[in-house]
């Protein structure tokens, strides 16, 4: 039995085959329909959350299993004082796997060590979230068909986006890929991911806060938000939110098969008008994280 | 100043000047019936100044814990009169119970039944984790 609590778990070979296994599931829907049926999946979300809930509870549907969903702490017995630990143990008892979103981080590692069943870690506060990273590896692979051998822009928040921390780690075990960060300075890529992860395996990378000056050069660009949750004063929020807007003035400046990701949600730092431009892929993103959730459901259950 | 020689017991020596207390109450010394000898600012070739902590039984714990407290002090085992053991203590892979997370958002803020556990994860630094949220140890 084995749950995924951080991706560095999975080695580059696992996340090979998971994603030769989404890729089989888009193309093979059909095949995939009743793999898990009579299997329950456990959506146990102590935060909000749109994308990722639904994604993992549409994944199930897709491959013929039933969900069972708690969506927020205040109607669970979380709101009663129960620990995580009996928590685990108690859905343990009614599922087959776990899916857990909880603002503590680590609380999904301690969901793992009691459970009976597999649990995934779908969000823990700042810490990981290891899905969106295979959802980002997907996209990544689908769209430049391959992994290795690539300039990367990370652009926006690269000081609290754990997306961006955990994609740099997953990336960094591919060859050949070089890593541009762009932010303004307050926002800047914390300095024990550049030492222990850039440094410490000898990774090219270069630090920026100018866009339009290395957009010719990206093969990837990874566009996140400023969160405004992560601020003190309103006021610093809002001048930094504008750092970075991706406009259709700014793609001319990019290549002509430079691939957009977005976590979302999004705010305002890319043009809606971009969304048409075929480069845009966040939204391929989004459909990609339900094939990816249900290449890892079918793995972690141990279903063929 | 003379302290008895111990027949069957432990001696911490080389342990930094000041520590001594630290190591006492780590390996909760107050809980045991027999001499316990703490040598405060020893005379020392090495160190210029030293404590020494003298216990007068063999205790059944795992005293390379103590290489995270003092990563320089030697742990002498006596039996029967005589040196049988001379270790420096490694530094443990994991800490249970020494260090606590200071990450108000680590699960263990919120649930503080969990046990508090470490793990080395840079030994020529000497860093350590929390096993929850990663978070480094101060």
């Amino acid at each position: 039995m084995r749950s995924l609590i951080n991706i560095l778990e999975l080695s580059v070979g696992e996340i090979d085959e998971l994603i030769a296994t989404a890729n089989d599931i888009i193309a093979n829907p059909a095949k995939y329909a009743e793999k898990c049926r009579g299997k329950k999946l456990a959506t146990l979300f102590f935060e909000p959350s749109t994308r990722t809930r639904l994604s993992f509870e549409a994944a199930m549907y897709e491959l013929g299993g039933h969900v069972l969903s708690v969506s927020s702490g205040n109607t669970s017995s979380a709101a009663k004082g129960e620990s995580v630990a009996d928590t685990a143990k108690t859905v343990s008892c009614y599922a087959d796997i776990i899916a857990m979103r909880h603002p503590k981080e680590g609380a999904p590692y301690v969901a793992a060590m009691n459970a009976s069943i597999p649990v995934i870690n779908a969000g823990d506060g700042g810490h990981n979230h290891p899905t969106q990273t295979l959802t980002d590896l997907l996209t990544i692979s689908r769209e430049k068909g391959r992994l290795d051998h690539m300039t990367i822009g990370f652009c926006g928040d690269l000081k609290f986006g754990r997306t961006v921390h955990s994609l740099i780690e997953a990336m960094s075990r591919y060859e050949g890929v070089r890593f541009v960060l762009i932010s303004p300075e307050e926002l800047k890529l914390p300095s024990y991911v550049k030492k222990d992860v850039l440094k410490a395996k000898g990774i090219e990378y270069l630090q920026t806060t100018d866009l339009e000056s290395v957009l010719p050069e990206l093969d990837i660009l990874y566009m996140t938000r400023v969160q405004r949750e992560r601020f003190f004063n309103e006021e610093d929020y809002l001048r930094l939110r504008d750092s970075y807007i991706l406009t259709p003035e700014k793609m001319k400046l990019a290549k002509a098969d430079m691939s957009v990701l977005h976590p979302l949600p999004r705010v305002n730092e890319i043009a809606v008008s971009i969304d048409s431009d075929p480069r845009a892929c966040y939204f391929k993103q989004v459909l990609n994280g339900k094939y990816i959730r249900m290449a890892l459901i079918l793995k972690l259950l141990e279903v063929d | 100043m003379y302290i008895d020689s111990i027949k069957n017991g432990i001696v911490i020596d080389h342990i930094r000047a000041g520590k001594a207390m630290e190591i006492y109450r780590f390996l909760q010394l107050e809980e045991l019936e027999c001499s316990v000898a703490i040598i405060k600012n020893a005379a020392s070739r090495r160190m210029g100044k030293k404590d020494i902590i003298k216990i007068d039984t063999l205790l059944d714990v795992d005293l390379n814990a103590l290489g995270f407290i003092d990563p320089f002090i030697t742990i002498d085992v006596i039996k029967d009169g005589q040196l049988a053991e001379k270790f420096h203590p490694e530094l443990p892979d994991t800490l249970t119970g020494v260090l606590c997370c200071h990450n108000p958002r680590c699960i263990t803020s919120t649930e503080q039944e969990l046990p508090q556990v470490f793990k080395l994860t840079d030994r020529k630094n000497r860093v350590y984790r929390c096993i929850y949220c990663e978070t480094q140890s101060k």
